[in-house]
């Protein structure tokens, strides 16, 4: 016979082969896709975001959470209720942790053992997205590093890679475990990571993020770092602030008033 | 060939029916995972890689040892390892399938696996890990069926092979030194932020690997007519003794730099794994188990009297292989994420469903050892005792 066993094994396996390597060669030319889908007219644009969390104005409102339960609200943010399948996009960190590196003994009372809030700092050089196997995690050109879930394949590298916690993973199925499930958001399966996406569906109609409307001290203030008459960067020049460990080289967004 | 699988003795049969059941209950608890998710597992949001990553980690680097006897044979004509490089490709296809194993029941969505290929990203090392392990289960599944095709023709190899198997030589330091790149590029996680991961790494393979090489040797020689003579076991146990050697000299240079230096978040780690932090100590014990048998070990190869006694070497073999096990697949992996980014110290201990699952696994690769040894030695007339 001239068409054994091992020759159609070798053609289906070449087929599969080139099959697999063809298509993505055929999507980098024929993908033409803008990151900002949205033309919404009155959509808040920048050209890198950027967000300052005043913790004195933080610390005004003794357990004040308001920023976090909006947040995970509005996010579709389930509360499992035990620390090993938690998934959480900003919480209260205590001082010392969020700031590990600014280990100091004596440190003034007003901040010691004091919650901090923290979040994703959407780093501009994020290691999330640079060990991300699928591009599943991915840095906008405005500044956002965000999340495709429907791409993630659940891995877990880019929870290795960050250096501030932030991300979670769904461990199991989310959806029994939120409290009122908001229609206008998507809701995760189980098996992919998920993270503070500096609320770009808000921005793409004109909203600020949900944190930043919720917190009636105005102690978390976002804007436009590229623009130097912004709100953030006014505060930014008037007061001393700090990041979470820029020693990595991240160079995170998130910048703390303290 | 695949056919001379089919026909074994009763001793045989009831081994691989043994496994199978294994590799079913593995199964059967993999859907239960696939159904519930990773939260089956021991696995939390600050321990975010555990038993699977360890084993894939792990079983890379006994993978990568066939190479120990590729090199002197190929590379140096060193005839004495004439019929210990099938094993040792043997061996080599099994470990990787068992890693790319591990690497999918680890996936939170295994169904998507595909995108790494359909959205391919240079910048992970993850990437280039699936090329590196998949090149490496390809050239040596060729070399090795090419290499046995020719010896049960009585006939010499084709001569394009040499080429490809000198590749393989490379290639085998390659997927060890990609599997590494994983941890040790991840500036947030100081355990495994050190260049001297890869050289451990390595190190531990080509002791552990080799290691597992003789204690394979030594049942074949029990239960069938395989018998490669006293020279090659005992080359392979000089290559263990300088391996195992510098796999604990790299260790106290880790030591040295993360305490003499004083950086507090470079001991963390250590001091977690070694001594435990705040009551929290489950490795402890196990870490300890390790370098006890590590020395143990080295004290059986360092004196050539018993290194060159086969009941010694047995033992030292099983310890070194012990030793590498408990380092690399248990506390490596999980010692990088405690404590978490954020200082604080949760523990993580494998689940059984999660054992079962990975138990499941290496069923599969004992499985696919036994059927290549039962070809390459039917293939010599070496199967019956």
């Amino acid at each position: 016979m001239s068409f054994d066993r091992r020759k159609f094994i070798k053609i289906a396996g070449l087929t599969t082969i080139v099959t697999l390597t063809g298509k993505p060669v055929f999507d980098a030319i024929a993908a033409d896709s803008p990151l900002n889908v949205s033309t919404e007219p009155n959509r808040l644009t920048a050209k890198r975001w950027a967000m300052a969390v005043n913790t004195k104005k933080c610390l005004e409102k003794e357990g004040c959470t308001d920023c976090i339960t909006a947040c995970h609200h509005i996010h579709n943010v389930p509360d499992f209720g035990n620390p090993k399948d938690e998934v959480k996009w900003i919480w209260h960190e205590k001082y010392e942790n969020a700031f590990l590196d600014q280990e100091n003994e004596y440190m003034e009372e007003k901040l010691k053992d004091k919650p901090v809030l923290v979040f994703c700092n959407h780093c501009d050089n994020p290691p999330c997205v640079r060990v991300c196997p699928t591009q599943a995690t991915f840095r906008r050109e405005d500044g956002i590093v965000m999340m495709d879930w429907h791409r993630c394949i659940g891995c877990r590298y880019c929870v290795a890679a960050c250096p501030y916690g932030s991300r979670s993973f769904n461990w199991r199925d989310p959806r029994p475990f939120i409290k009122e499930i908001v229609p206008d958001f998507p809701t995760r399966t189980r098996g992919v990571v998920e993270k503070c996406t500096f609320c770009d569906e808000r921005l793409a109609i004109g909203l600020q993020p949900a944190c930043v409307e919720a917190c009636k001290e105005k102690a978390l203030v976002f804007g436009d770092l590229e623009d130097p008459k912004s709100e953030i960067r006014e505060l930014l020049k008037a007061n001393f602030s700090i990041r979470r460990k820029p020693a990595l080289g991240t160079q995170p967004e998130v910048y703390y008033i303290v | 060939m695949l056919e001379k699988a089919l026909y074994g003795d009763r001793r045989y049969w009831t081994w691989v029916i043994f496994l199978m059941t294994l590799m079913g209950i593995g199964f059967l608890f993999y859907l239960r995972q696939l159904e519930y998710g990773l939260g089956i597992t021991g696995l939390s949001r600050d321990v975010t890689w555990g038993f699977y990553i360890a084993q894939f980690t792990f079983l890379v680097g006994v993978a990568a040892s066939a190479v120990m006897v590729v090199l002197p044979y190929y590379l140096h004509d060193y005839k004495v390892f004439s019929k210990m490089t099938i094993l040792g490709e043997f061996l080599a296809i099994s470990a990787v399938t068992m890693c790319v194993l591990f690497v999918v029941i680890d996936l939170g969505q295994p169904m998507r696996a595909v995108n790494i290929i359909l959205h391919p990203t240079p910048s992970s090392i993850i990437f280039w890990d699936l090329i590196v392990l998949n090149g490496y289960l390809v050239l040596n599944a060729l070399i090795s069926r090419v290499t046995l095709d020719a010896e049960r023709k009585s006939i010499a190899p084709p001569k394009w092979i040499k080429p490809i198997i000198i590749l393989s030589i490379p290639w085998a330091i390659s997927i060890h030194t990609v599997t590494a790149f994983i941890y040790c590029g991840l500036g947030g996680r100081p355990f495994w932020f050190t260049a001297i991961l890869t050289p451990r790494f390595l190190a531990s393979a080509f002791a552990s690997g080799p290691a597992f090489l003789i204690l394979l040797v030594m049942i074949l020689k029990k239960f069938t007519k395989f018998d490669p003579g006293k020279e090659p076991i005992f080359k392979l146990s000089e290559i263990i003794t300088y391996a195992m050697s510098l796999n604990v000299f790299f260790i106290l240079l880790e030591l040295f730099t993360a305490f003499y230096s004083g950086m507090h978040e470079h001991q963390q780690s250590f001091l977690y794994l070694f001594f435990g932090i705040d009551g929290h100590a489950r490795l402890v014990p196990w870490i300890w188990t390790s370098i006890i048998l590590a020395v143990f070990s080295l004290i059986l190869l360092f004196n050539p009297k018993t290194r060159r006694n086969e009941k010694f070497l047995t033992i030292a073999c099983i310890s070194v292989f012990l030793s590498i096990w408990i380092d690399k697949g248990i506390g490596m992996v999980v010692a990088g994420f405690v404590p978490s980014p954020l200082g604080k110290v949760t523990e993580y201990w494998p689940t059984i469903p999660e054992a079962l699952i990975a138990l499941g696994v290496y069923a599969l690769g004992f499985l696919l050892i036994t059927i290549f040894y039962k070809i390459a030695l039917s293939v010599r007339g070496e199967v019956a005792k």
